[in-house]
């Protein structure tokens, strides 16, 4: 019997493709969001948006909000570590979170290095905006990757630009001749074996989410039909009008990106979503994709 | 062989793999969202992933009636992990909507969280004397069964492949892995099904 082996960890993941994984702060919302048909909760102290108003250094959540959280869902939780807090990591893996996210929405801990994910027994997911960050993580020991976006925004521009990103650098990829392959792996600062399986695959190595500004049904159908497996919402349901409406509608976007009549059905009547944020009006360094390299 | 079409239920979870694993092995596979795509295969395969967003989209979606009615009249059904406690008639300290076909009474998160999940080789008489390599995710377990249930493995005492008439369930993932058996045996029970 082995344990934490990097098909276990990849393979959580798996699990959780064409769900919705969503921000929640207290038990009650937790509830909610299982109700609803997250796939997953994130457990947190304060939701993106909040952090960004708050300002000032933003660290892991009190063991006791995870913990409480833990308690009342029976689908997995996970929690998110500041960059490189490797310390902070391993007690969100003893507290028994089913995934840690090494994320720049929290103040880097680190300023050169990532948490080595390979020491840990618990899956990690990671933020990325283009490929080669994408396999800098995985080749770390990361089993998921997401889109960073520009979180507690409601502003989805920047997670469509990640994607398309990463998809489109896959497909030079892929048409590049075999001799270009280790040179292009170069340039992006890869790994070159991940290179050379992403080629190979036609997909990153690993299950991909979309994260960052996502506040309605066809924000999420938008970042599917763009080629994500799945959804993270960070504030977008629970600084809404009326969150368990607007999550279950996410969560059926989600399933259904691909028929506008479903999408257009479950738009309907979500009443107020988040205020969003436009990014030309965020100062550069307060930009949270900027974080991490 | 006659070439069965095999659906996969789309709604969440791992649905990509089993469908890539039904192609290799010969069959046709397609993603299954609406009543329609129920109604137009010949078995249907429930993959991992949240059985609490999966119950719950199938009941929103009109799909659990209709998979119900599909298998009375014969279809067959293998549900992995998530699906197979959407088969089972009792699930432990749980109200979820299922469709409780199978005579189990499923444990869920039975080996523990994500940080519990394992690999383990399983000796399956019907797949042969090579081991199944099995990966288990926040896995369940069958922790008993009715006398109609035939049960394929066990890890500590806790059964973890079953078999009743029409329908099989694993707690494990081999559409993780490359070994086929599982998929192929299933295939076999469509192909029989379809000439009775």
């Amino acid at each position: 019997m082995e344990q934490g082996t990097f098909r276990v960890k990849a393979g959580l993941a798996e699990m959780l493709k064409g769900g919705v994984i969503m921000d929640v702060t207290t038990p009650e919302q937790a509830k909610i969001a299982e109700e609803a048909g997250a796939c997953a909760v994130m457990a947190l102290e304060r939701v993106p948006a909040d952090i960004r108003a708050a300002g000032g250094v933003a660290r892991m959540a009190d063991p006791t909000i995870v913990q409480r959280i833990m308690e009342v869902v029976s689908i997995p939780v996970m929690a998110k570590a500041r960059i490189g807090h490797f310390v902070e990591a391993q007690i969100l893996e003893s507290l028994g979170a089913d995934y840690i996210d090494e994320s720049e929405v929290l103040t880097p801990a680190d300023d050169k290095y990532h948490i080595n994910k390979e020491n840990f027994k618990v899956p990690f997911v990671c933020g990325a905006k283009n490929l080669g960050e994408a396999l800098r993580r995985i080749g770390e020991g990361a089993a998921m990757i997401r889109t960073k976006g520009e979180p507690g925004t409601g502003n989805v521009v920047e997670a469509v630009k990640h994607i398309r990103m990463v998809m489109s650098e896959i497909r030079l990829l892929q048409n590049l001749p075999e001799e270009e392959v280790s040179a292009f792996a170069k340039n992006i600062a890869a790994p070159i074996e991940l290179v050379k399986e992403t080629r190979r695959l036609g997909r990153l190595p690993v299950v991909n989410f979309a994260a960052g500004g996502i506040a309605t049904p066809a924000d999420a159908a938008l970042m599917m039909q763009l080629g994500c497996d799945g959804i993270f919402v960070g504030s977008g349901i629970f600084k809404s009008g009326d969150p368990a409406q607007r999550a279950k509608a996410i969560v059926a976007a989600t399933t259904y990106y691909n028929d506008p009549k479903v999408l257009a059905e479950v738009s309907k009547d979500l009443g107020e979503p988040m205020v969003g944020i436009e990014i030309s009006t965020i100062p550069a360094n307060e930009r949270m994709q900027e974080r991490g390299w | 062989m006659v070439i069965v079409k095999i659906g996969v239920l789309a709604l969440q979870g791992a649905f990509r793999e089993h469908k890539k694993m039904l192609e290799s092995c010969g069959a046709e596979a397609i993603e299954v969202r609406t009543t329609d795509d129920v109604n137009s295969v010949d078995g249907l395969i429930i993959p991992g992933g949240e059985s609490t967003t999966i119950g719950k989209m199938m009941v929103d979606w009109g799909l659990l009636d209709t998979i119900k009615d599909r298998a009375s009249h014969g279809m067959p059904i293998y549900g992995t992990c998530a699906g197979m406690i959407l088969l089972a008639k009792d699930i432990v300290g749980s109200e979820q909507p299922r469709l409780g076909l199978m005579d189990i009474c499923v444990r869920r998160n039975a080996f523990g969280r994500q940080v519990e999940s394992f690999e383990a080789d399983l000796h399956v008489a019907e797949f042969g004397t090579e081991p199944v390599r099995a990966v288990f995710i926040r896995a369940p377990y069958i922790e008993s069964a009715g006398r109609e249930v035939k049960v394929l493995a066990v890890v500590d005492e806790h059964i973890v492949i079953a078999r009743q008439g029409n329908y099989l369930a694993t707690a494990f993932h081999p559409e993780l892995t490359q070994d086929d058996r599982i998929h192929k045996f299933f295939i076999g029970m469509v192909q029989e099904s379809l000439g009775k």
